[in-house]
């Protein structure tokens, strides 16, 4: 049976002995995770996606399902957390949110659309043109 | 006027976060740069707007098999303590610093991203 559920996955890395290991380094990940969408408020799918694919062995398009899944419950508790310390503006969570959602389903079906490949540089760049801007002209 | 910049700018980080391209990280600096929502606020509004957005994709994903169960459990074992610590110190730090930790988050996290193919490109042509 557990055999079998470690067919579903692509190239595995780790031999089929290793599942202990592959647990703690699962673990391991998680610390990083969790802190890290916790305190920047996301990000955290960005990281899980390499921990899935580098050291667990999964394919991409995986990746990125089982990604949200492990970070739906993270982003719910630390989200709770943010609202009940006050950290939230009426107008921002209302108008933005909902925006967030509508984007959301138009992006899911614009993905079949769009190579990957040639979107993916052109975003990382604008992630380090703003996390620069934010560096030095944040204030 | 302000509503309508918030809805386009969630519609933009939402787009993003649905082609599975971490939408929050830019849907953050987008409130904070250009609408001037303070750190902690903008950050709350990715954590909040990403339940009901994944929710409908996690179930399209379920359908499709895409989810490996295997490793939720395991991940979750930490991860969901570890969320809960970073929210509650991310809440004590300072807003500037937080602007600023975030810009260097945001910055090595595009710079890794962008370099992992080029540093696959080298190895396969070694090989």
């Amino acid at each position: 049976m557990q055999k079998n559920r470690r067919k579903e996955t692509s190239n595995p890395p780790i031999a089929q002995k290793n599942r202990r290991k592959e647990k703690i380094a699962l673990i391991i990940g998680g610390i990083a995770v969790g802190f890290v969408n916790g305190y920047f408020g996301g990000g955290g799918g960005m990281l899980v996606i390499p921990v899935l694919t580098a050291l667990i062995g999964l394919e991409k398009k995986k990746a990125h399902a089982t990604a949200i899944a492990v970070i739906l419950p993270l982003s719910l508790i630390s989200g709770i957390i943010y609202l009940l310390r006050g950290a939230g503006e009426r107008g921002v969570l209302l108008f933005g949110g909902a925006g967030v959602v509508v984007g959301g389903v138009i992006g899911a079906l614009l993905l079949k659309k769009i190579p990957d490949k040639k979107l993916a540089p052109l975003f990382y760049s604008i992630m380090i043109l703003s996390g620069l801007w934010l560096i030095f002209f944040g204030k | 006027m302000t509503q309508i910049f918030y809805i386009l700018i969630g519609i933009a980080g939402g787009v993003l976060g649905g082609m599975g391209m971490g939408g929050g990280t830019l849907l953050i600096p987008m409130l904070t740069l250009f609408m001037h929502t303070e750190q902690h606020a903008a950050q709350g509004v990715n954590l909040v707007a990403f339940v009901p957005m994944s929710i409908i994709a996690l179930i399209i994903h379920i359908k499709n098999k895409l989810i490996e169960k295997r490793v939720i459990l395991p991940l979750l074992l930490s991860a969901a303590v570890m969320t809960a610590v970073g929210a509650l110190v991310s809440l004590k730090t300072d807003t500037a610093r937080l602007k600023i930790y975030f810009g260097i988050f945001l910055t090595l996290l595009g710079g890794a991203y962008m370099a992992a193919p080029l540093i696959k490109k080298i190895r396969n042509k070694k090989n």
